[in-house]
């Protein structure tokens, strides 16, 4: 188990370059530290789902490297648990079935898996949904499954690819919500693309911001620690002000990006 | 986050729908009565539909025995075809060297039109047998085809997660074949299942077009004796009445033929493919 605090995962130097000939990626540096909530944040196109496929070992880095530091193995994957932007949830099966698939995939059989399926489901309160089929769910809902799904595999590091960004906001903010309590409850680091300022202003302990394509990493913004936020939060100052401060990179970064 | 109603009402359809389309046949069945009694029109020029009717229940006896005779050769081309053309397209779906080399001749099977293949056949095979393969090849095709777009038609996402949680990277060959033959039952079989049913009711049609194209240039120089055999051979002998009750015959076959396959298709997919779903507003 990693310490909070220790380096979970560092991207070092990474440079994508597709088959296509699309620089992805260009110089890539990022640390990640166990217990985080690091958003990654910049204009569409910029290699923010990228840095994600690479962490997740999907995808290999043209030059560069991932490092788990403190990891032994060679398999990570067992330690991820990964959430898509759309549910992408099997519409023929259940969705129980559906959250059972990590653990089915490993090996692991229907009867010794439901109670992992159970307490996962109870994570994000879909117990008594268990036997619906994924049309029979709003769409909140299925995003709710396919975080459960994820979370079967008790994962160490959860990659999140824009995971609320087709959802409504008052959905939207109640999912957000939920993944804080949810974070502090599991202990798990999470690394959260968004191009939403306010989501990442609201959820993350730290807000990566991204230069446009060949995307590396600007600047950084400190924001609230991990953990639960108070009610009185979305309007407080502090959030405000701290939408305002990654607005203002944001912005300078975009403005870089017209000139050139 | 209320739920969608669980348990939504079964998908009827109104009366009218039904009626309609039965009150039209009626009437047309009517009127061809009337014009047939009405012009007096002699029964081998235009058989009246009762006596169309009298004729299946007097010739029952023959015509149920061609009726069998066909239905079998369709069914056995039917199951042939989903056979082979499941097979087949799990092949080529799996390996792309496969595809490439061998679908192309799928296509020419399935272009060149059986009715010129079918006296080809029937010299280097049995009658039975080659009636058998034309009704094969015509089905054979919508179901590989079919399958095939199916199986390669499988969620992006869904294969990165079942590369991320099912491939342990870096271990052996066979643990590749493993995950790839997991991928391939959890996931692309069911993915696939809603376009094969498809391909199925299509072939189904097709198959009983195939063993009647096969009887035709089989003709009266065959020994066979399926519905096909019979429509030709009351033509030569001008008895209309028996020609009209065959083809009623062979109509009602592919009537039914199709409601069945339909049927199948709504129990395997009612519970989650939108096909299924359509009558629910």
């Amino acid at each position: 188990m990693t310490e909070p605090g220790s380096t979970l995962i560092s991207v070092k130097n990474a440079t994508k370059v597709f088959a296509n000939g699309v620089t992805a990626l260009a110089g890539f540096d990022l640390d990640i530290c166990a217990g985080e909530f690091v958003s990654l944040l910049g204009p569409s196109g910029c290699g923010k789902s990228t840095v994600l496929r690479l962490i997740a070992g999907l995808s290999q880095p043209t030059e560069g490297r991932v490092v788990w530091p403190d990891s032994s193995g060679d398999d990570h994957r067992s330690e991820i648990g990964f959430v898509f932007q759309e549910p992408t949830l099997m519409p023929w099966a259940n969705v129980a079935d559906n959250v059972w698939l990590p653990l089915r995939l490993r090996g692991v059989s229907r009867r010794d898996a439901r109670e992992r399926i159970a307490e996962s489901l109870a994570l994000v309160g879909l117990e008594s949904f268990a036997k619906a089929y994924p049309r029979e769910l709003s769409g909140g809902m299925k995003m709710r499954a396919s975080i459960a799904r994820a979370l079967t595999v008790k994962p160490r590091l959860l990659l999140m690819d824009e995971p609320f960004a087709a959802l409504d906001e008052i959905t939207r903010f109640r999912l957000n919500d939920d993944l804080l309590r949810l974070q502090s409850e599991l202990r798990c680091t999470v690394v959260f693309v968004t191009h939403s300022v306010y989501e990442s202003a609201y959820l993350s302990s730290r807000i990566a911001i991204m230069s446009p394509r060949p995307g590396r990493i600007v600047a950084e913004v400190e924001g609230q620690a991990p953990g639960p936020r108070a009610q009185d939060f979305r309007t407080s100052l502090h959030y405000t002000d701290l939408c305002r401060r990654i607005s203002t990179v944001l912005m300078d970064v975009t403005a870089e990006e017209s000139l050139r | 986050m209320t739920p969608a109603s669980g348990t939504r009402p079964p998908a009827r359809r109104s009366p009218l729908q039904i009626l309609l389309p039965l009150a039209v046949f009626a009437a047309a069945i009517g009127a061809w009565e009337a014009y047939v009694r009405i012009e007096a029109v002699p029964p081998y020029i235009l058989p009246a539909p009762s006596l169309v009717a009298a004729t299946l229940l007097a010739d029952w006896q023959v015509l149920s025995a061609s009726l069998l005779t066909t239905l079998k050769t369709t069914l056995l081309g039917l199951v042939l075809a989903v056979l082979g053309g499941v097979t087949l397209a799990i092949c080529l779906s799996l390996s792309r060297i496969v595809e490439y080399s061998l679908y192309p001749f799928a296509v020419v099977l399935q272009v060149t039109p059986v009715i010129a293949i079918a006296p080809l056949l029937l010299i280097y095979m049995p009658q039975d047998l080659a009636v058998l393969a034309c009704a094969w090849l015509v089905a054979f095709f919508p179901v590989i085809s079919n399958t095939m777009l199916g199986l390669q038609s499988v969620d992006r996402n869904l294969m990165e997660l079942f590369e991320l949680y099912g491939a342990p990277s870096g271990q052996g060959l066979k643990s590749r074949i493993v995950s790839r033959l997991k991928a391939f039952w959890y996931l692309r079989c069911p993915a696939a299942l809603p376009a094969f049913l498809t391909g199925l009711r299509i072939a189904g049609g097709l198959s009983l077009i195939g063993a009647v194209v096969a009887e035709m240039a089989a003709g009266s120089a065959g020994a066979g004796s399926g519905l096909a055999y019979r429509i030709i051979e009351s033509q030569y002998r001008l008895n209309i009445p028996r020609l009209f009750a065959a083809l009623v015959l062979l109509a009602a076959t592919g009537v039914v033929l199709f409601l069945l396959l339909s049927a199948v298709t709504h129990l395997v997919l009612r519970r989650w493919h939108e096909s299924a779903l359509r009558a629910e507003s």
